[in-house]
């Protein structure tokens, strides 16, 4: 091939973005149809109010409610992904070591939730933890207890049921990562002497990490907008901060105050992708590569 | 039900359109928008059907959950669909003061006009009503059940456990009635009052509801003893077998209203239809389908509603003279917002 002919795999390479640009650009327009204009608009809003206007981020940063729910909105999720992440990894560690076949069935089993829906679930929790529930009944039949435990209507039966609508963002991206590192190296730890627990820690774990960092920050940042579940089993007392954006709406009557709480969190939220973003390529946790 | 209401709605639109200029000359309509579901239902047999035939007029129907985001949108754009909505009296109440509803003139509403003044604003009339009452369950209080708030508050007397809604609508009021308050004077309500007594029975609720099918659950599963609720969830639960029931006694009567877009497209129609929907012959028809109370209380002398059904109804006048009634007013005054406000850090604390 010579210098003076143009390069058909450059020209084959442009056709090939454009048509990929053609392909997704109704998706875009979609995109910025529905998420982008909408969340600008709602941006807009919260300054703008017959006039710029600044109260309605004066009030979120300076009345005791927004604070009080933005930390506790924090803690939950920080909890929910702490536990999703034990109860997480050694699933998708399973999931990793066993046969083709098996592993299948495990991530079937972590997957198949995904197809009830986040309400039914929550009620479903309801069932199992209220005080004529089953879990009740059952300790209350083996006398472990004399009185019904508490376990819903509050902060730990939200936790409970949000772990497990979260569970599959954990284990998934855990799996995906374990599946990229090669048996081989598991092997050459044992060969060079190192007991299996060793190996795992200094080798297996730290491979993992990147994995534990993108499952961790999907669950934290899903957790960080939850409302239909602390809102039906937190008993009113867990004021998580997406409840604080629909109080607002019917208490002022318009969508500036309830927009800047939005606000406020989504730059939470992209704050804590910057900064994951730093250690990790966001392609991982978005579970690209 | 609904969807094909929409397509018949849009059907007449269409056929609006293509009369164009001679669309004046065709029957009068006008766009009614209330909540929707067994609600919506039974109004359109009792009151809005009839009401149609009456008139001559074509009611479109439209429905929506919470109308008032919409009724602000829809004014704010300047060329409001709806004309008359059925809505909280309170937003009826807001709407106004904030330009978005059309202020009624009572001389051509002689069914509102005749109504007694709590049952009106300037901008609305009473429609139907409901109440928050106490509820128990009569598994727990066979007999010697709770009577009032000052019995919820009294945890000693009757153990158990209690739900409360999630909002201050009914709950400061049955605060202030359990701190000895006369029903007749509530309002204005002492907020401070009311915020240190709710702190008294705080650690003993079980849970804040916030949907009416919650306390609904709530009470129909034994999850909680007691508990406000509004009355026609309660009636529905105990149909279904639950051994549950409630005391009228200190309830407090709440309403919807209707009111007038401003700027609403039909709006000579709309108040026409407003007078119709008060009759007192539709309004007594309403509880034969729906367990909630007439707005105008003249349907109780209809003889439409037979003694026995009255009896149960919240607004029949025995049973409204035991409640307090809501004043809108306040609530949507500057002391009944601060103190809408001050809730949230109420629950948090």
């Amino acid at each position: 091939m010579t210098t003076s002919v143009p390069d058909p795999s450059l020209k084959h390479q442009r056709r090939e973005h454009a048509l990929m640009l053609a392909l997704v650009s109704p998706a875009l327009l979609v995109i910025l149809a529905l998420i982008v204009l909408p969340v600008g608009w709602l941006a807009w809003q919260s300054i703008y109010h017959d006039g710029f206007t600044l109260e309605n981020y004066r009030r979120v940063f300076t009345e005791d409610v927004y604070w009080r729910s933005f930390a506790l909105t924090f803690e939950i999720s920080l909890a929910v992904t702490v536990i999703a992440l034990l109860l997480g990894y050694p699933v998708a560690y399973l999931a990793n070591s066993v046969p083709k076949g098996w592993s299948i069935l495990i991530l079937s089993l972590v997957v198949l939730p995904f197809w009830t829906s986040v309400l039914v679930r929550a009620y479903a929790w309801l069932a199992l933890l209220q005080r004529t529930g089953v879990i009740n009944q059952f300790l209350r039949y083996l006398d472990v207890i004399s009185e019904p435990l508490a376990l819903v209507h509050n902060t730990f039966g939200t936790v409970v049921a949000t772990v497990h609508i979260l569970l599959p963002f954990m284990v998934l991206p855990l799996y995906a990562t374990m599946q990229k590192i090669p048996g081989d190296l598991m092997q050459a730890g044992a060969s060079l002497g190192a007991s299996p627990s060793l190996t795992f820690m200094r080798v297996f774990l730290p491979l993992s990490l990147p994995g534990v960092l993108a499952g961790c920050t999907m669950v934290f940042v899903l957790c960080l907008g939850f409302y239909i579940t602390p809102e039906l089993l937190g008993g009113g007392r867990t004021v998580m901060v997406s409840m604080l954006v629909s109080r607002n709406v019917e208490l002022y009557n318009q969508f500036g105050a309830a927009s800047a709480v939005a606000v406020v969190l989504l730059l939470s939220v992209l704050a804590i992708f910057f900064v994951v973003s730093r250690f990790i390529s966001l392609d991982r946790v978005l579970g690209q590569k | 039900m609904n969807t094909k209401r929409n397509f018949e709605m849009g059907c007449a639109l269409l056929g609006a359109l293509a009369l164009g200029g001679t669309a004046a000359n065709a029957a009068e309509q006008i766009t009614f928008v209330s909540q929707g579901g067994a609600y919506q239902q039974a109004q359109t047999v009792a009151i809005l059907d009839p009401s149609a035939k009456k008139l001559g007029i074509t009611i479109n129907q439209d429905s929506i959950p919470d109308a008032w985001p919409a009724i602000k949108t829809q004014v704010g754009s300047g060329k409001p669909i709806w004309d008359v909505v059925d809505t909280p009296t309170g937003n009826c109440l807001r709407g106004g003061e904030q330009g978005l509803i059309e202020k009624l003139d009572f001389s051509k509403i002689p069914n509102g006009a005749a109504m007694p003044e709590a049952y009106r604003s300037p901008y609305s009339v009473s429609y139907e009503f409901y109440s928050s009452v106490l509820a128990y369950s009569q598994k727990t209080f066979p007999k010697d059940a709770p009577n009032s708030w000052a019995d919820f508050w009294d945890v000693k007397k009757f153990p158990g456990r209690r739900a409360l809604r999630n909002h201050p609508f009914a709950t400061l009021e049955a605060a202030l009635m359990a701190d000895g308050v006369a029903p007749d004077k509530l309002y204005p309500l002492d907020v401070d009052r009311a915020f240190r007594k709710l702190e008294e029975i705080k650690p003993h609720i079980t849970v804040w509801w916030t949907s009416g099918a919650q306390s609904a659950q709530l009470l129909n599963d034994g999850e909680v003893d007691m508990e406000m609720a509004w009355n026609g969830r309660v009636s529905a639960v105990a149909k279904e077998g639950a051994k549950v029931s409630f005391t009228y006694n200190q309830g407090i009567l709440q309403s919807t209203s209707l009111c007038i877009l401003k700027g609403a497209p039909n709006l000579e129609t709309a108040v026409k239809f407003l007078n119709e929907a008060v009759d007192p012959v539709h309004q007594a028809n309403l509880p034969l389908h729906i367990d909630y109370g007439p707005g105008n209380p003249k349907a109780f002398e209809t003889n439409v509603i037979k003694p026995e059904r009255a009896a149960q109804l919240p607004s029949e006048p025995a049973n409204a003279s035991k409640q307090a009634l809501m004043s809108y007013a306040w609530w949507s005054s500057p002391a009944g917002e601060a103190a809408e406000k001050r809730w949230a850090s109420f629950m948090q604390k």
